[in-house]
Parts: structure tokens; C-alpha cells; sequence
């Protein structure tokens, strides 16, 4: 099913206790497809990030990735909780890198990569190992396999935790602010990796605050602010002529 | 740091100043030095100490046996306690309620009330409950068994002391669990881990770095208590064996000596067995090298490093490759 969307989100709304974070949210990420989220902080964009992949469930709507409804089962028009076993194999699928990179401190760059593969993939060491190296090489890191990730700069560890999240194939990746805690000199290695991610046709979805790699590498993007999507569109149009008042207050503080 | 060192290695000339003096140091230490050797060959003469006899009764086979049998309550207890302890701990932390309540209302017992009681509950068990019955309530038992054949005074003391224990180990590896980044258990559900694989591959690991210090004073804590197992009342360990031999000798004061002695030797080995621990368990956050950050950029010029304002005279490190500063 090549042409349905990998991501289908139907008035996805979420509430801590009274507080809604998300106001029915409705989007759709098609195939090969790079969406930048943007907006204030606290406007619900990691929020709704985390519960693609499951991390938060979500309280109201519905949102599938690839054509799967995430987190439950649907039959006799009613909504089953899954297991956790099930939700976790929703999650091998999805890749998801983190603003603090949250790398394994207790094992080197080559076994954060191996982990996964090995203890959920069930796959065997020799082949995982081989591919680890491949993935770290990918991301220019292949001299460093062998480091803890407290001898790595933040941008080396931050690549080391997209390789870890390549390393089990997932058919859509999800970035919650990954250069936001990097010192400004690192941000760049970060970005090529993802931009040479984005050319091999990898689906992403990027919570970002760097517009400059929203407008080159990404194909659409959103604005949130307050929960809500308040505008959305081709980067260069919606970067370079706004239309909503929040977006253009938004934007030309960040610009 | 401007001033410090050109890439080539070449440096300021280190600063020649004179120590810092502390003459109130060495008059202090020669103070204590003058009271310790006086109290020492005052021990050495005093008769109440009796050095002959404990040079006599330290390596007794008597006292050697009973030292054994208290290291093997110390061992088997702790691994008792560890085990259920690390379950207790989980069960804490489980989303479920009733696991939970269970394990809340066990450490609410065995940590409410002394250990020295719940001894000599475990040594009473045989009159209270006088036989193990396995079967269905209310029928004939299948298999009947007396509790005093089943329970020997020795694993009731391991029971006693294992139980009482989980509870404090509990709340320890508990308190390790909790000191893990959140972002550590994230990030291994993002990758597809189960719970349990999170538990095991990801959180206790880097929870043992917490857990260890005062796990092991546990350990040393429980050798020691173990002479508190009279109260069952099994008296093959070390303390009430020693006793026993005093109250036959009239020699009180030099068994005591000999007991302590055991006791530290035991108490010496297990602090090194710590170190050690600690050690392994310290792999990639241990080390507290700050400026660590082998990143590309900087690589090329950290080669001479100056500690300044440490009272010290100039220390200058040898050019470290950092390429290889992994262990």
C-alpha cells in the first residue's frame, strides 16, 4: 500500500489531569515524507511526538502509523488496550531520538547500537555486530565504536543514538528536539546525518527550532502553538509569508 | 587557561615558591602517636588481656569451625536477602496495586520491629506451628512432616536474619532503581524493550553504581548481627561459641579479643571485595574526567593542562592522546 500516509493522525487530543495539551490535532505524513514541527515550547509538539510511538496515550481521536491504529486493537467498533508486548512491537518499527540522547551510559557506542537488535530482534551477534559498525560508520562514527558515551562530544553521542535507532529498521523516525541541547558548533553534524537520512527516503518527523533545516530538507511544515495546528504548508511558503498572527510573532523571534 | 601553553608543548616556567607550613599537623600527630604507643604497651602488660590465651584460642579449631558457620549465615542470608529484596524493590515500583500493598505491608513488618524478636519468633515456630502439612485445607494432609525435624536451628537462623534483612535491602536497590535518568527507561521502550529487558539490560545495571556502597555495609552489617542468632537459639557461630568457651575457662576478656579478631579479618576482606565491586560497576560514568570531551575540535590543543589555585605548585600532565583516553 504504497500510497496510503505512514502517519494519520484524526483529532488527536491528549489531557494531563485538566490540562489539555493537545486540541484535536489532525494530520497526515505521507511516505518518504519530512515534517518539521515548530512552535513555541509548550505548544504540545513533543507531546504529540511521544504518542505516535506510544510514549503518552493519547486521550481523544485516533492515530495509526502505517495503516495500524497505535496503541489499540479495533473490533465490534470498540477500542481494546493493548498489551504491553503488542505496543512494544508497534515501537521497533518506530525510531525515535531524543533531545538528551538518553544513550546507554553503562555500554559502548557500538552496544547501545547492538542492543536492541540483539535482545528484541532476537538476532544473532555476528550479524548485528557487523551492521552496528556499518550504521556508526553511516554516521561518520565508526573510529569511536568502542567508547562509552561519556567520552563522546554531544553531537558524537547524538549520532551514536540515531544509529541506535536505525540499527532496528524502522519505517518512520521521530526527533524530539535533537540539536536543542547541543553546543552551536555540533548542531551541523547532527543535521547532515539527518539530511543524508531524509535523501535515502527515510519518513521523519522532526520537532525542531532550526528553521534553516526546515526550509532545505524538510517537505512540510507545521506550526503548533497552544495545542492546536495553527498552520501548515511547503516550508519556504510558510517560513517566508505566514499567515496567522501567531505564526509571524512566532517566527520573527526565531529568524 | 590563555596563558597557559602553546599547542607545541612548550610552557611558563613552574612556579618555585615555598611550602605552605603546618606545624600544628605534626604536633598533633606526634600527640596521638605518644598516647597510642602508651596505651598499647600498657594492653600488652595488663593480665586482664591475657595475650597468651588468645594467641592460644584464635586459631582453636573450635573457634576456627564456629567463624566458618558464621560466615556461612553472612552468605546465605545475604543472598536470600538480596534476591528477595531486589523482588520486594520491584514489586514497589510495579503499577499493579496489590503487588504493591504486599510489598509495602512485608517491609512495614520486618522493619517495624527488632530483628532480635523476629529471632526468637523463627526459634518458637516449632511450637507454634508442630507440624507442615501439605494439602487441602480441612482434609487429611497428604505429606505431615514435624517442624522441628524439617527446620534445623541453623536454616531457621538463616530465615530469621534473610528475611529481616530483604526488607532494609529492599528499600535500598529500590532507592538505586529510582536514581536512574527517566530517559533511560524511554528510550529502551521507544526500541520495542519489554519491561523486564528494560529492568534487566538498562536500570538495574546502572542502578548497582548507587546500590553497592550501601549494599555492602549491609553485608558487614549482617556478619555481625549474626551473633544476635543465640536467640533462636543456635549457638554454633562465632560469638556465642566463644562465649561458651569463656564461661568454661573463666578467659572472658581474651575470647572477646579472639572473636573481634574473626570478625575484622571477615569485616577486611569483604571491604576489599566492595572495592572491587564498585570498580566494575563504575564502567563509563565513574570516572570523573571533566574536560574529557574528546570531540574533534578540541583534540588538537588539550596537550598541557595547568591545575591553578590548588595551593600546589605548577602540575603540568604529560600530552595525553585523547583518541585513546578510553580506558
Amino acid at each position: 500500500m504504497p500510497d496510503t500516509p505512514m502517519v494519520v493522525a484524526d483529532r488527536v487530543s491528549k489531557s494531563f489531569g485538566s490540562n489539555e495539551v493537545l486540541k484535536s490535532i489532525s494530520l497526515e505524513v505521507k511516505r518518504g515524507e519530512v515534517m518539521c514541527l515548530v512552535g513555541p515550547s509548550g505548544s504540545g509538539k513533543s507531546t504529540f511526538l511521544r504518542c505516535i510511538n506510544h510514549l503518552e496515550v493519547v486521550s481523544a481521536g485516533r492515530l495509526s502509523v502505517d495503516g495500524e491504529l497505535i496503541g489499540y486493537r479495533e473490533a465490534n467498533h470498540k477500542l481494546y488496550e493493548m498489551r504491553p508486548k503488542e505496543a512494544a512491537r508497534q515501537r521497533r518499527d518506530i525510531g525515535m531520538v531524543f533531545q538528551r540522547f538518553n544513550l546507554f551510559p553503562h555500554m559502548t557506542a557500538l552496544q547501545n547500537v547492538m542492543e536492541a537488535p540483539i535482545r528484541v530482534k532476537g538476532l544473532s551477534k555476528a550479524g548485528v555486530e557487523a551492521n552496528a559498525r556499518a550504521l556508526l560508520a553511516r554516521v561518520g562514527l565508526a573510529e569511536r565504536a568502542d567508547y562509552y558515551p561519556a567520552h563522546l562530544s554531544g553531537g558524537q553521542q547524538q549520532r551514536v543514538a540515531i544509529a541506535r535507532a536505525l540499527a532496528m529498521e524502522p519505517k518512520l523516525m521521530l526527533f524530539d528536539e535533537p540539536t536543542s541541547a547541543l553546543d552551536p558548533e555540533l548542531v551541523g553534524e547532527v543535521l547532515d546525518v539527518m539530511q543524508g537520512l531524509a535523501r535515502d527516503g527515510m519518513t521523519m518527523i522532526v520537532v525542531t527550532h532550526e528553521m534553516g533545516f526546515a526550509r532545505e530538507v524538510a517537505d512540510s511544515l507545521v506550526f503548533m502553538d497552544g495545542g492546536v495546528v495553527v498552520e501548515s504548508g511547503v516550508p519556504t511558503e510558510v517560513l517566508a509569508n505566514p499567515q496567522h498572527h501567531r505564526t509571524q510573532a512566532f517566527l520573527s523571534k526565531v529568524l | 587557561m590563555t596563558d597557559t601553553a602553546a599547542p607545541g608543548g612548550k610552557t611558563e616556567p613552574g612556579i618555585k615558591a615555598i611550602r605552605l607550613r603546618h606545624p600544628w599537623r605534626n604536633t598533633f600527630a606526634v600527640v596521638l602517636l605518644l598516647i597510642v604507643a602508651l596505651f598499647v604497651a600498657d594492653a600488652a602488660m595488663r593480665p586482664a588481656y591475657d595475650w597468651p590465651a588468645v594467641g592460644k584460642y584464635l586459631f582453636d579449631q573450635r573457634i576456627s569451625q564456629a567463624a566458618f558457620v558464621t560466615l556461612q549465615l553472612t552468605v546465605y542470608s545475604m543472598i536470600i536477602a538480596i534476591i528477595l529484596g531486589v523482588t520486594l524493590a520491584i514489586m514497589r515500583l510495579s503499577p499493579n496495586p496489590v503487588v504493591n500493598s504486599i510489598a509495602w505491608v512485608y517491609l512495614w513488618v520486618f522493619r517495624g520491629t527488632p530483628v532480635y524478636v523476629q529471632l526468637v519468633f523463627w526459634g518458637l515456630i516449632g511450637t507454634i506451628y508442630q507440624s507442615i502439612d501439605i494439602g487441602l485445607p480441612f482434609t487429611d494432609p497428604w505429606v505431615s512432616f514435624p517442624t522441628r525435624v524439617a527446620l534445623s536451628a541453623f536454616i531457621l537462623a538463616i530465615i530469621g536474619l534473610a528475611l529481616n534483612e530483604a526488607a532494609y535491602m529492599a528499600e535500598i536497590v529500590r532507592a538505586g532503581l529510582l536514581s536512574v535518568d527517566s530517559g533511560q527507561e524511554e528510550a529502551a521502550t521507544a526500541l520495542g524493550m519489554s519491561w523486564f529487558q528494560t529492568m534487566v539490560r538498562v536500570i538495574v545495571p546502572q542502578s548497582m553504581r548507587v546500590i553497592i556502597p550501601p549494599a555492602g555495609n549491609e553485608v558487614i552489617s549482617m556478619l555481625k548481627t549474626t551473633s544476635l542468632v543465640t536467640a533462636i537459639p543456635f549457638t554454633l557461630e562465632l560469638y556465642t561459641r566463644s562465649r561458651d568457651i569463656a564461661a568454661v575457662t573463666f578467659e572472658t576478656v581474651p575470647m572477646l579479643i579472639v572473636a573481634s579478631i574473626w570478625y575484622l579479618f571477615f569485616t577486611s576482606i569483604l571491604m576489599v571485595g566492595q572495592y572491587f565491586l564498585e570498580k566494575r560497576f563504575a564502567r563509563g560514568i565513574g570516572d570523573r574526567r571533566p574536560d574529557k570531551k574528546a570531540d574533534d575540535a578540541t583534540a588538537s590543543i588539550t596537550g598541557v593542562t595547568r591545575v591553578v589555585g590548588s595551593g600546589q605548585p605548577t602540575v603540568v600532565l604529560p600530552p595525553t592522546d585523547p583518541h585513546k583516553g578510553d580506558r
